[in-house]
């Protein structure tokens, strides 16, 4: 509530900067201005907008897929542990706006590069915290089990595995925060539609307040998602919440 | 091993690093006999039931023991599990469908004063439903040994005693060869049928009770209180 009463002050002050005279629309549209755009570029921003989504959308998925499936290797086979983490520290030192156009270049101006790029920056997140809450399991569970003459794959999927899915979606949402900015990197990087497509394109033609409208969509798109996760943790994973 | 139920350690020393845990631990159990282990915070007590459990080796000495099950000291339920899942963990192990382990289990609720509580998960349990619930674990695991590890010690003293007098009642209805380790007197005189006072850091026998009280046994018996006041001296000497 309070962070709403926040908002809405800032939003205050804005729209009476701007109307003010205190600064060109053009440089700084009103919040009016940009709720107008909303509304009358709406189609425009929808098919834009679900090619973003798409994007991110299916990069997260790859990136959960893949992330989970290097936590686990890495996690039941020490050998791998050490082929494979220097590799993964070394994914995250790749600078996304150099291999962008390279990924482009490669995989054409469509989706896949795009999948590709909000993939490879949400994948790290992922690898790390389910890594660490895998490897983090509690000894006297693990001893309850050796005790019972448990394999090593049970152990995994009956004391190890549920123990770390909180770190999975801690992960996740991680990943969401910069999933959008991924997306928005590879759209810049070459593309024919999407939000941040339409951005570059709305700044030459001073449709600034299309810019934010864009803007706005995709921030709205990346709480929403991150509100779903947290109520899917709350359904799937209920007793990790402190009180119920 | 042998399957008779007897657990026989025998000049037993164990050390972790420079800290030496147990120093020559030598003690019988014979079948169906509750044998408890008494002494100091840090004297190697659950160290004893790991070499029991098979869970670790002794550094010198011999451990002979059929399969035991290990009760561990806090109650090592899986908080994402139901109680009746957690009751069948040792039975998912060894093999059954989760649907065989869950009616296995729940045989057991009622005798258990469970019943009501098959789908709750540990943090809805009290205290010592949880116990009970990690009891019932132990026994379903099947094995002719149970040592049970501090099994009440984070229990309130009221609820302690009633989950000692319901345990003295399920181990007569269930008779196993049991090993008690405890730091609490009373409950190993009033659970025992031996009870083995081992001295401080690193662990070794220092004196041997037996209680020869028949059962059900009375806090207030003044023989239980004259063994609990001798064993009380030993742990101090």
């Amino acid at each position: 509530m309070r962070a709403l009463l926040v908002l809405l002050v800032i939003l205050g002050g804005w729209e009476s900067y701007v109307g003010l005279g205190a600064i060109d629309e053009l440089l700084l549209p009103a919040p009016s201005a940009i709720a107008a755009a909303l509304v009358n570029d709406r189609a425009l921003l929808w098919s834009n907008f679900t090619v973003t989504a798409r994007e991110i959308a299916l990069g997260l998925a790859a990136a959960l897929v893949v992330g989970l499936a290097c936590a686990v290797v890495v996690h039941l086979f020490t050998p791998a542990r050490r082929a494979l983490y220097p590799l993964l520290v070394t994914s995250q030192t790749i600078p996304i706006p150099v291999i962008a156009p390279l990924l482009v270049v490669w995989f054409g101006y469509d989706l896949a590069p795009k999948i590709v790029i909000v993939a490879i920056v949400c994948f790290f997140p992922i690898v790390v915290s389910t890594l660490d809450a895998l490897s983090r399991s509690d000894a006297d569970r693990r001893k309850l089990m050796r005790s019972f003459g448990a394999t090593r794959w049970q152990t995994f999927r009956l004391v190890e595995a549920p123990a770390a899915l909180p770190g999975l979606v801690t992960g996740a949402k991680l990943s969401l925060a910069v999933a959008g900015l991924a997306a928005i990197l590879a759209e810049w990087a070459g593309s024919e539609n999407g939000l941040g497509h339409l951005v570059l394109q709305a700044l030459p033609q001073f449709e600034t307040a299309r810019a934010y409208a864009a803007v706005l969509i995709l921030a709205a798109f990346s709480v929403a998602l991150f509100g779903a996760l947290t109520l899917a943790e709350r359904r799937l994973l209920p007793w990790t919440q402190s009180t119920g | 091993m042998d399957s008779s139920g007897d657990v026989t350690l025998a000049g037993v020393g164990k050390a972790f690093g420079d800290v030496a845990a147990l120093d020559g631990v030598s003690l019988h159990a014979g079948a169906r006999e509750t044998v408890a282990v008494v002494g100091p915070s840090g004297c190697g007590k659950s160290t004893l039931l790991e070499l029991v459990c098979g869970l670790a080796a002794p550094d010198r000495g011999t451990v002979r023991s059929p399969p035991a099950a290990l009760m561990p000291q806090r109650d090592g339920l899986l908080p994402w599990l139901s109680a009746l899942d957690n009751a069948g963990l040792a039975l998912r192990v060894a093999g059954e469908s989760r649907a065989a382990a869950r009616a296995a289990a729940h045989e057991h609720f009622t005798a258990f004063g469970l019943e009501g509580f098959e789908r709750a998960r540990p943090r809805e349990l009290s205290g010592g439903m949880r116990q009970r619930v990690a009891f019932l674990r132990t026994l379903l695991a099947g094995r002719p040994v149970l040592c049970l590890d501090e099994p009440f010690a984070a229990l309130d003293a009221l609820t302690r005693q009633e989950m000692q007098d319901w345990l003295a009642a399920a181990l007569a209805a269930d008779p196993r060869t049991v090993l008690l380790v405890t730091h609490d007197v009373e409950e190993a005189i009033v659970l025992a049928d031996r009870v083995l006072v081992l001295s401080r850091c690193p662990g070794h026998v220092v004196a041997e009770l037996h209680v020869d009280i028949p059962r059900p046994r009375r806090r207030t018996d003044p023989e239980l209180v004259a063994l609990r006041a001798r064993a009380l001296e030993e742990l101090r000497a």
